[in-house]
């Protein structure tokens, strides 16, 4: 019965495809997939915007959206009706053919983002061998819609925004990837389905095996999370939206449908980020505990995400805006060097664990915590000390 | 031939030849994001997976962004229709038909000395990344050694060259 339960979605899929002649079958289920993804994630955006407002009420001390439907759940659709009847404005020196391409470039990347994430055992759109390569390589795309953004829209502001979005999105892209290749050092491989088995079993106390219990995998999902939070441009890396200074960056000159579609575009690269983190650090669709493998597999992976969303919700509500030099700053000096200490944490895990004297995973965890503690305290020491905090010196902009 | 095949070489060539004809540089820089993407879509199709996605993450990624930058940053005077007349240092057309013929020879010489596979061959199995990553550990480990310095030695120099040094040391605070 579990196992059915278990298996219920990739069954389904199989009966409706089923139905269908044979040469038509591969389109039937990609088309599946494609659709599952879009309704499930799409649904889950809606939700979203309505958890976040009223979540960043509740930590604001007001009651947040409550006028649409019970407890205001109708919020979402009523946004969205507004989002369409609003009136597409384009301004007339905008370059009308890059104006208009640049939000559809940013959201067909992240759906194709989807199709390597393992939702649940079996749940996978396209187990690639080099899947988690291929999330990379669509997430790179968006540094290109943001481009097209604000040169497109002919608006200064827009402009200055898309540079420092794209600043940030290539500085934060580099700890991102430096802290998931050492779960591929681990993993000895690129598949995410892959990376999920390689956290199958429980260890100490019937814990889970997943990365995130071991001193690097602990740092990595933190850096991960952090470079996953500058990435999607949430708070408190949403300079590239920056209201106050730059109104809101590359999508100034948007309305209506098409500045919906960048807000769909950041918060479906926000569930998709926070998934790969799960499949790469949290065990993906596995439940920390055996006796609670009962539970569908994707009920678990859908637990974690929603997690994930309510920890980013909590940041939003609680972390002031950094400034643009202290955000460069902070990727640059702490992340990287952070990042790298990681890996070479991870390497050292990998090549202890041949280790069998008596008390060697305590000796593991305690090599382990030094190699990630010492630089990390010497770093913090190195950035905060010194005397840094005085008036800040613009230098290309004099 | 496959027709996804024949639709990705045809946008790679449609976007090739837009890229050197338009006007506007922007254009022909997002024209190259298109050709790159459309030669990742040939990657795939040959079963090269790892090489295709390193095509979009490096060059879509990294290349493009450098070209529009670097575009945006800098002033040709060929663009700039307040210089349009006056003498150019450098002759476009001989510069550029030298480099196309110089291209053009290589590839011809690296094709007329390659042989034509069998028909019948065994298909060959593609690599996997694992294998790759072997490969490039031990037997081209040089060469990625090298790659790694020159390309941080570039990096350096950049820094330095686009560094401007304060004049006064104790000015230097916010940093």
């Amino acid at each position: 019965m579990a196992q059915t339960l278990d298996q219920l979605l990739v069954l389904a899929q199989q009966r409706l495809v089923a139905l269908w002649p044979a040469p038509w079958q591969p389109w039937v289920a990609a088309f599946l997939g494609a659709a599952a993804i879009v309704a499930t994630f799409g649904g889950l955006f809606a939700l979203t915007t309505w958890l976040e407002r009223k979540g960043l009420a509740r930590i604001q001390n007001r009651l947040g959206p409550n006028r649409v439907g019970p407890y205001g759940l109708l919020q979402p659709i009523a946004d969205g009706l507004k989002m369409l009847t609003k009136e597409d404005i384009v301004p007339r020196a905008a370059d009308q053919w890059i104006h208009f391409l640049a939000p559809i470039l940013k959201v067909v990347p992240v759906l194709l983002a989807y199709s390597v994430i393992p939702f649940g055992r079996h749940l996978v759109a396209l187990d690639l061998e080099a899947g988690l390569l291929f999330f990379f390589a669509v997430g790179s795309a968006t540094e290109i819609a943001v481009f097209m953004a604000g040169w497109g829209s002919r608006n200064k502001y827009s402009l200055l925004g898309a540079m420092r979005a794209i600043a940030q999105l290539i500085s934060y892209e580099v700890p991102l990837v430096l802290s998931a290749v050492s779960v591929v050092l681990l993993a000895g491989t690129l598949s995410l389905p892959a990376i999920v088995d390689s956290q199958a079993g429980h260890g100490w106390a019937g814990l889970a095996n997943w990365h995130v219990f071991t001193p690097w995998g602990l740092a990595g999902f933190v850096l991960f999370m952090i470079a996953a939070t500058a990435k999607t441009s949430r708070s408190p890396f949403d300079l590239p939206e920056g209201e106050s200074e730059i109104i809101a960056g590359h999508m100034v000159e948007y309305s209506g449908f098409k500045y919906a579609l960048f807000y769909l575009g950041e918060y479906l690269s926000l569930f998709a980020i926070s998934g790969v983190g799960i499949t790469l650090f949290l065990g993906g669709w596995r439940a920390p505990v055996a006796w609670l493998d009962w539970v569908p597999s994707y009920l678990w992976f859908g637990i974690k995400l929603l997690g994930c969303i309510a920890v980013f919700i909590w940041l939003r509500g609680t972390m002031p805006r950094l400034r643009a030099d202290q955000l460069m700053n902070f990727a640059w000096k702490f992340m990287l060097p952070m990042s790298l200490v990681t890996l070479v944490a991870a390497a050292v895990w990998h090549a202890t664990a041949t280790w069998t004297f008596a008390g060697a995973g305590l000796w593991r965890w305690v090599l382990g915590a030094a190699l990630l503690l010492l630089p990390y305290r010497a770093l913090s020491r190195g950035l905060t000390q010194r005397g840094r905090f005085g008036p800040r010196r613009y230098r290309f902009a004099d | 031939m496959d027709p996804a095949a024949i639709i990705a070489a045809l946008l790679a060539l449609g976007g090739a030849v837009a890229a050197v004809s338009l006007r506007n540089l922007i254009h022909c820089a997002l024209c190259l994001v298109l050709t790159f993407f459309s030669v990742a879509a040939l990657f795939l199709g040959l079963g090269a997976e790892f090489v295709s996605f390193a095509q979009v993450m490096v060059y879509v990624g990294a290349i493009a962004i450098l070209i529009v930058f670097a575009s945006l940053m800098t002033r040709d005077p060929g663009t700039d229709p307040a210089r349009a007349h006056e003498p150019r240092a450098i002759r476009p057309w001989p510069l550029g038909l030298g480099i196309a013929g110089a291209v053009t020879g290589v590839l011809l010489a690296c094709v007329g000395s390659s042989r034509l596979l069998p028909d019948v061959a065994t298909p060959a199995t593609a690599p996997s990344v694992r294998e790759l990553g072997q490969e490039l550990m031990t037997r081209y480990v040089v060469a990625l050694e090298v790659v790694g310095l020159l390309l941080t030695a570039a990096m350096i120099g950049a820094v330095v060259l686009a560094v401007r040094e304060p004049r006064r040391p104790d000015q230097e605070v916010g940093r």
